[in-house]
């Protein structure tokens, strides 16, 4: 009995460090990453190989935003910043308001083409970007709208549609029913009964579907790298390029800018983490 | 089914009997809530893909603007040409090799972490914080980490490698390179970026399961093995399908990672489909030949998620 029970902690122990050993080494080269843009270029490009840092500077962020003297590469970090906020801020708000709008039909009607029109709205989330971009050019181009931060935030808008609106369809249907039934017998029409009673209950799906949104378009490339053809209308993901010539590349740099990039999302994993299980996995079950 | 049905009603069985405001009925209120998502849709998206289609059919290239000209005996020849392509076909192989490997060892490696997290008794709150690090990453940034890594020179890869004594010189391995290294190396980045969606997904099913069901297992004396095989693994379907469909949505990320990592070279041996769309159309401007490769991608994609979508549907009806 005590020798059973000895050897089962035994096992566990062994198991949660093989855990732990997993999961650091997921996480490791993020952090490695991170480090190596507060490290001189020297200690990144050495060899041997330097692993204990012996020096932390904030240089490379210096550099980026031009306050560095002697050197001259400067990229046009603020820009970009102003970009990327613009296109990702504008597109959430609109798209995941216009995705709980639909997800709110999903979730409490039944209608013709119920399924077809899910369906539909699913596929569209499907197509790459590398395919979309092409004819978006060619028609913004007509339209004058390439290097414009609005024309690429409505492609976000329109591209962060379905996610939010499954999503929200899954977070709908988590709220019981008798709720907007309760509100129909005091007098609510289908919108009130929405907006005053559902909507409200359903703020915690709409926070997440809004950092999804916001990722999505944040983290976008292959659409604006052909849209926006101008330094000064790129946001964070083609400016990394800038870091790249044809035979160098400055490490640091692109560490640097990409600890810049990650700000929001380590911000938004942090606040959803709680709700992004529920969310992602309530249509398994319950179809 | 029953139940299924009662939710999707919405309790509007009987409309009629019910109060509104008068202003809007049981009929059009999902259309007005529709309408937006529907129209952004079919603007944004629909139309320009379908142009896409028109553009395919003529020689259309950036620099010659009369050539966005359709003739119907000449309509199929960039699909002709496409399919007479060596590197085409090589892009398609890649793609093939790519997808099977990445989506099959994201999958299996997934599920055993979850398998494993699922029986973690300590710190398993931080432990899911560790793995949702990756998701803080833009698939551009993957790519220029796996880049950085995999650097001949001062990569992570050869200096660990050095350091612990299994390589002699400076960027003796060019993982980028050589091959079939290349195509390594971009599956383990989209590995490492597919795997917390995956993952979590799966744990949150493993954790869902009834307890009953494996005291039973227990007592009929089931190892611990046969009680994944028989028990977690089939009733995780539904999880795994919601998983798989939400990766098949974002295949196409596989583009930023490599057109950071390798931008489908040297002498295209990591080509995917959809970095051979950006040679041809952006890098050549030849938009009439790239918008019919884009379009391979397009299907590629849709068959995809139609196919995972449709196992999770089923697999929802077994339950």
């Amino acid at each position: 009995m005590s020798f059973r029970a000895g050897q089962r902690r035994r096992n566990q122990r062994l198991l949660n460090a093989l855990a732990w050993f997993v999961l650091v080494l997921i996480a490791l080269p993020a952090f490695w990453i991170v480090l190596t843009a507060f490290r001189p270029n020297v200690e990144i490009n050495s060899w041997p190989p330097v692993w204990v840092p012996q020096e932390i500077t904030l240089d490379a962020f210096a550099t980026m935003f031009g306050l560095n003297p002697e050197e001259r590469m400067r990229v046009p970090v603020e820009s970009y910043m102003r970009n990327s906020l613009l296109a990702a801020g504008i597109s959430t708000v609109v798209a995941v308001s216009i995705g709980t709008m639909a997800g709110y039909a999903f979730a409490r009607f039944r209608f013709r083409f119920h399924t077809a029109a899910f369906l539909g709205i699913m596929l569209s989330r499907a197509i790459p970007g590398v395919a979309l971009s092409l004819p978006l050019f060619i028609l913004f181009n007509q339209l004058r709208l390439v290097n414009n931060i609005f024309g690429l935030a409505a492609v976000y808008v329109a591209m962060n549609i379905p996610f939010s609106t499954w999503l929200m369809d899954g977070f709908f249907r988590q709220i019981p029913q008798d709720l907007s039934e309760a509100a129909y017998i005091d007098g609510c029409g289908y919108w009130s009964a929405f907006w005053r009673v559902e909507l409200p209950l359903a703020l915690p799906g709409f926070a997440t579907a809004a950092i999804f949104a916001f990722l999505a378009a944040w983290n976008e490339f292959q659409i604006v790298s052909v849209l926006s053809r101008s330094a000064a209308a790129r946001t964070f993901p083609p400016g990394l390029f800038d870091f790249t010539e044809q035979f160098t590349f400055d490490w640091r740099g692109m560490a640097a800018m990409s600890a810049i990039m990650m700000v929001p999302a380590i911000i938004f994993v942090i606040l959803v983490q709680r709700n992004l299980v529920s969310g992602l996995t309530f249509g398994a079950t319950k179809g | 089914m029953t139940l299924q049905a009662q939710v999707r009603s919405g309790g509007n069985a009987e409309p009629e009997q019910r109060f509104t405001d008068g202003r809007i009925s049981a009929r059009w209120f999902p259309v007005f809530m529709l309408l937006p998502a529907i129209l952004f849709i079919l603007v944004v998206l629909l139309f320009p893909l379908l142009y896409s289609l028109y553009v395919s059919f003529t020689p259309y290239e950036l620099l010659k603007p009369n050539s966005l000209k359709f003739e119907l005996a000449r309509a199929l020849r960039n699909y002709q040409k496409l399919f007479a392509d060596a590197i085409f076909w090589k892009s398609v192989g890649n793609t093939i090799v790519f997808l099977f490997l990445s989506i099959n060892l994201s999958y299996v490696i997934a599920l055993g972490l979850s398998q494993l997290l699922a029986r973690v008794t300590r710190g398993q709150g931080l432990m899911r914080t560790l793995l949702m690090v990756p998701m803080m990453f833009a698939p551009i940034l993957v790519g220029f980490q796996f880049r950085w890594f995999f650097n001949a020179n001062v990569g992570l890869v050869n200096n660990l490698l050095y350091s612990l004594g299994l390589m002699q010189e400076r960027g003796q391995i060019a993982w980028l390179v050589d091959e079939p290294l290349g195509m390594f190396s971009i599956i383990v980045a989209s590995i490492w970026m597919n795997l917390p969606v995956l993952t979590i997904i799966l744990l949150a099913g493993t954790l869902s399961l009834p307890v009953e069901t494996f005291e039973a297992a227990d007592v009929d004396g089931a190892n611990s093995w046969q009680q994944f095989r028989f028990i977690t693994f089939p009733l995780l379907a539904p999880f795994s399908y919601i998983a798989l469909t939400i990766l098949s949505l974002d295949i196409s990320r596989a583009f930023d990672i490599v057109r950071i990592m390798t931008d489908g070279g040297p002498a295209h041996r990591t080509e995917l489909i959809w970095t051979y769309v950006t040679r041809l159309a952006i890098e050549n401007t030849k938009f009439g030949l790239g918008s019919a490769m884009s379009w391979v991608t397009v299907l590629l994609a849709v068959a995809f998620t139609l196919y995972f979508f449709r196992q999770l549907v089923r697999s929802r009806v077994v339950r």
